[in-house]
């Protein structure tokens, strides 16, 4: 397996991503607590991103409501917390398979019924927003009045109920976001992710050669949801508190999606590096702003939509193809 | 001689090159020792609830000028938009204590304020809601949080209050109501403390039908027919300002004119709905946390605010965010320090008498929540909001009922 | 409940699904020709809506007699924005369309926002609170006119794309892409025409719907979220598919709101979208996928 996770890589993709992994364990010692906080958005980001970037990036399935599992795996979790003191990474084991099973059913009735495309974007949005609406409604998870959890042992880390300090979230995230990135490559060598590269290019072609392509597809749904679903419990319990209109809000989704688009689709690299540059950006925008004295509600998004704007009509397939051409670390198959 | 100047200028040097990596590296630091209380004000200014969290940020743009007139110490406002987002309203709370924010106030909706509420507590900074009305906030063991607004129960509970003063004063009451509420966080609060609250007041209503509608509605008018059809005498609401300016077309359109309108949150009073709706806005009455208009500091806000912009009237939004700030001034003057644990400290103790809400004044429980703070009843009369209830803040007598909205010009 | 309620509520619904319908059928004209989903459909709305506002505010001009100023308007920009942004990603995948435009719709809402800031703007004609009143019927005026006026509006355009030539020609460019570039048509032009078609459509219907619901500049994300709704009900890229499924949502959230709890309306709407797509993926009146 480590052997299938390092064939075939440049030397120089290894050295820089030991670094940048080096880099990122050090952090916590040398950023404050603010920057701390920013980097645990990314890497968030980077996390569902890259999960999103399973679906659509390896097997061309566009999701617009990759919300939905984020809400699944937040509410599962937290609800098996709140209501009967179930740790985390217990509900976790819940919360994948419910998340999982969900994208199996959106997966199931759209591929069946050959809904695809822009279709089947909007059928990923109509799902989300029907679990909005119906969370919003269910006394059990609090309705719309919200979920909270208690947060009174903050004294101490315990990683096993995930109650602890920024620093505790930070390496949980990071560790995630590592374990999803070597996931992907896995995947991506493997022959599901060879099939789904297939279907991607052309599912017609795909399906003549003889991949079951109903098959592949759903895989792809239900190792996004599923991989989805952990970004979910690590939002519930980092703010410890959800709302339905938070969690399966199609912002989410479009938060989600940004990174990925911007970092470039279908790159193992891409989801990452889009989450660094989408709230690096907000941030420092956000700074600048600060910096002038101008405080006008509005004015970062603005400049903000600016700046999408330019990167997508500068660089359609993303920032990171051309960068890494640029450093000599392409990655294969691209 | 001229080495040990030398020296002198390269240590005095050094210092200052010292000092200047310090104001980088630490502002919060240098910046604390004396002078003014640096205060980060997080609202929600952009996004979905932009238009609360910018009338909120005219309370707190006020505060620093009218503070000082009482003659409590300088304050400095770092305003950070949450934009309506809970990751944001994180971040911004960061963001202000690391550039040297000593005391937070904020955010007008429970799950930005959830998230700003942890990062106060892990940083030992003191928190001051102004508004946000979810009862988990304050019970959450929190050392570092405080609430001067009421929760979602105690709203309840002034409103029935309140009503039974009322009625008891025209003679009068509704046999039946209808019970509309928009599905949000307060809302749900509201309709779930609804079925608690009630049953300790023997109030002389019951409640027909309770109609619950979407946050983001495009349209009432469903609602309004199902409610009119429940053939009640008043019409009970928790609304947000939109769906009160939906409701109020609907029910002229749908020429049906309740005996009265009895709201308990927001929408009913704000200036919009006065301003847009014009004679069509007279006659509900709002059950809200409100201003006593016989109190010095409300007329001093009052004036204030006239000055600053004289289409808006003072309402729930400016007060508590107002007060938020008092409250932060008010320990800054007790503490003597902008240390966050001694401010801390002097806000426990806090007992300001002179303010502007209903009630004897600010004073926070153990929880952190000022549990003394009253509604009050205020009616829409000509484009003024007159206080009927509690007794010692009323300058005006309830009109009941409402007139006919198609008599009106 | 009583019988007239039902009437009351069915007609409201018709009314409203039909000045929804226009505004969908913006985005499915769009669609239907250049392939493109305007994710920035609702905010190009709010556009048209604050223009009706200002034209109020400032001028006392009825929205009904700006319908067709701000459709000019809207065309002018639509065509522009086609020109100038979309039309290089014509050929390009989806997701960055969708990049492309959530970008446009960020920018949009917060300049709206800047500029108008962030309260609710309404228009307050002397017909605003009108209503008719047949027995126990009472129909609300404004959305009678609005959804006269949807009608009208929809005709005009379905004349123009069946009956004038540079409307048969984009239709042509819909139906074959290449045919269309063989025989010599200017496809970026027509392309540019139809993004203005379609951004007019979305003026005309804001320029209406002022009259019933207030703007703020956040409206947009829900009515874009709406106008997928509709035209994939009624079939992307089908004119009068748009309206009837306009008319399909608004009726089935308003029996919705009578029969269960209002506030779970819309959910009633997704399930419809949901049953449509996996039953007849082309909408009701939409022409079989190939």
């Amino acid at each position: 397996m480590i052997a299938r996770l390092t064939t075939g890589v440049v030397r120089r993709s290894t050295v820089l991503l030991a670094l940048l992994l080096g880099a990122l364990v050090a952090a916590p010692w040398f950023v404050n607590d603010y920057l701390l906080t920013v980097l645990i958005l990314i890497l968030y980001f980077a996390y569902a991103g890259q999960a999103w970037n399973i679906m659509m990036g390896f097997a061309g399935q566009l999701s617009l409501g990759h919300a939905i599992y984020v809400g699944l795996g937040g509410y599962v979790a937290a609800t098996l917390f709140v209501r009967f003191g179930v740790a985390p990474w217990l509900g976790l084991l819940a919360a994948i398979p419910i998340a999982a099973a969900a994208g199996a059913f959106i997966g199931f009735l759209a591929f069946r019924f050959g809904v695809a495309g822009v279709y089947f974007a909007i059928l990923t949005i109509a799902f989300a927003e029907f679990a909005r609406i119906g969370f919003d409604h269910w006394d059990l998870v609090n309705a719309s009045s919200g979920l909270f959890l208690p947060v009174r042992e903050y004294a101490h880390n315990d990683l096993w109920r995930l109650r602890g300090d920024p620093t505790m979230f930070y390496y949980v995230i990071l560790a995630a976001t590592v374990v999803a990135f070597a996931l992907c490559r896995l995947l991506l060598r493997s022959r599901v992710g060879y099939f789904w590269l297939a279907i991607r290019e052309d599912e017609q072609a795909a399906r003549a050669a003889g991949i079951d392509t109903f098959r592949y597809k759903m895989y792809a749904v239900m190792i996004s949801a599923a991989v989805t679903a952990f970004a979910g419990v690590f939002y519930a319990f980092f703010y410890n508190n959800l709302f339905p209109e938070q969690v399966f809000g199609i912002s989410r989704s479009i938060g989600i999606i940004l990174g990925p688009i911007i970092g470039g689709v279908g790159t193992l690299f891409g989801p990452i590096l889009g989450a660094f540059v989408l709230t690096g950006l907000a941030e420092t925008l956000n700074s600048v702003m600060t910096a002038f004295g101008l405080d006008l509600p509005g004015a970062t998004q603005v400049f903000y939509g600016i700046c999408l704007l330019l990167v997508v009509v500068a660089l359609p397939d993303g920032v990171w193809p051309p960068l890494a051409r640029r450093l000599g670390v392409a990655e294969d198959g691209k | 001689m001229t080495r040990i100047s030398m020296q002198a200028n390269r240590r005095r040097m050094l210092a200052g090159a010292a000092a200047t990596a310090a104001t980088l590296a630490a502002p919060a630091i240098l910046r604390a020792a004396g002078g003014a209380l640096r205060v980060g004000v997080l609202l929600p200014r952009s996004g979905f609830e932009a238009g609360i969290g910018q009338d909120c940020q005219r309370g707190a743009d006020l505060a620093p000028a009218i503070l000082k007139s009482l003659g409590l110490p300088d304050i400095t406002l770092m305003n950070a938009d949450t934009e309506s987002n809970v990751d944001t309203a994180r971040a911004r709370a960061e963001k202000l204590i690391g550039d040297g924010a000593q005391l937070l106030v904020g955010a007008f909706d429970s799950g930005q304020t959830t998230a700003i509420a942890q990062v106060a507590e892990q940083k030992g900074i003191p928190f001051v809601i102004n508004i946000a009305a979810a009862p988990a906030i304050t019970e959450q063991g929190y050392k570092f949080v405080f609430r001067n607004f009421p929760t979602a129960p105690m709203i309840l509970g002034d409103a029935f209050a309140n009503q039974k003063n009322i009625f008891a004063a025209i003679g009068a009451a509704p046999k039946s109501v209808v019970f509309m509420h928009v599905n949000d966080t307060f809302g749900t609060a509201m309709a779930k403390g609804i079925g608690a609250v009630m049953p300790k007041f023997n109030m002389p209503y019951t409640i027909a039908e309770e109609i619950a509608y979407d946050p983001a509605a495009r349209d009432l008018s469903v609602e309004v027919a199902k409610a009119k059809a429940a053939d009640a005498d008043a019409l009970l609401v928790v609304s947000r300002l939109n769906d009160a300016m939906l409701l109020t077309r609907e029910l002229v359109k749908q020429r049906w004119t309740p005996q009265a309108i009895l709201s308990m949150g927001p929408g009913w009073y704000d200036d919009q709905y006065l301003k847009t709706l014009g004679s069509l806005a007279d006659g509900p009455i709002s059950f809200v946390p409100w201003y006593d208009p016989h109190k010095k500091l409300t007329q001093v806000l009052e004036a204030a605010l006239a000055k600053a912009d004289s289409n808006v009237n003072l309402n729930t939004n400016h007060i508590f965010t107002f007060e938020a700030l008092l409250v932060a001034a008010d320990a800054y003057r007790r503490a003597g320090s902008t240390d966050p644990k001694a401010l801390a400290a002097a806000i426990r103790t806090t007992n300001i008498t002179d303010n502007v809400s209903i009630g004897p004044g600010i004073a926070f429980n153990a929880k952190g929540q000022n549990d003394k703070v009253k509604d009050g009843a205020i009616q829409n009369r000509g484009g003024k909001l007159l206080t009927l209830a509690p007794k010692d803040a009323a300058n005006a007598k309830p009109e009941w009922p409402m007139r006919s909205y198609l008599s009106r010009g | 409940m009583p019988l007239e309620v039902y009437f009351n509520v069915v007609i409201g619904g018709v009314l409203t699904g039909l000045v929804y319908g226009l505004m969908a059928l913006g985005l499915s004209v769009i669609f239907g020709v250049v392939r493109v989903v305007n994710f920035a459909h609702g905010e190009m709305m709010t556009i048209a809506m604050f223009i009706a506002v200002l034209a109020f505010s400032a001028l006392h001009l009825d929205p009904l007699i700006m319908l067709i100023p701000i459709a000019a308007v809207m065309f002018v920009f639509g065509y522009a924005l086609q020109v100038a942004l979309i039309n290089p990603f014509i050929r390009r995948p989806e997701h960055t369309q969708f990049l492309l435009l959530v970008a446009l719709a960020i920018i949009i809402a917060n300049t709206l926002l800047i500029i108008f800031g962030p309260d609710a703007r309404s228009v307050q004609t002397a017909y605003a609170l009108d209503s008719f009143q047949l027995g126990p019927i009472i129909i609300d005026a404004a959305k009678v006119y609005a959804g006269a006026a949807a009608i009208l509006f929809t005709v005009a355009l379905f004349a123009f794309f069946r009956l004038t030539l540079v409307g048969k020609a984009i239709r042509a460019c819909a139906d074959n892409y290449t045919g269309a570039l063989v025989v010599g048509l200017d496809v970026q032009r027509l392309y540019a025409l139809t993004f203005g078609l379609g951004a007019a459509c979305v003026g005309a219907a804001g320029a209406m719907l002022v009259l019933v619901v207030d703007v703020t500049p956040m409206l947009g994300p829900s009515y874009t979220l709406l106008a997928f709704v509709i035209v994939i009900t009624g079939g992307l890229g089908s004119m009068p598919g748009a309206l009837v499924g306009g008319v399909l949502i608004g009726v089935t959230e308003a029996l919705a709101g009578l029969l269960f709890t209002p506030s779970a309306k819309s959910m009633f709407a997704f399930a419809i979208l949901v049953l449509v797509l996996l039953f007849r993926p082309q909408g009701l009146l939409g022409r079989r996928l190939s």
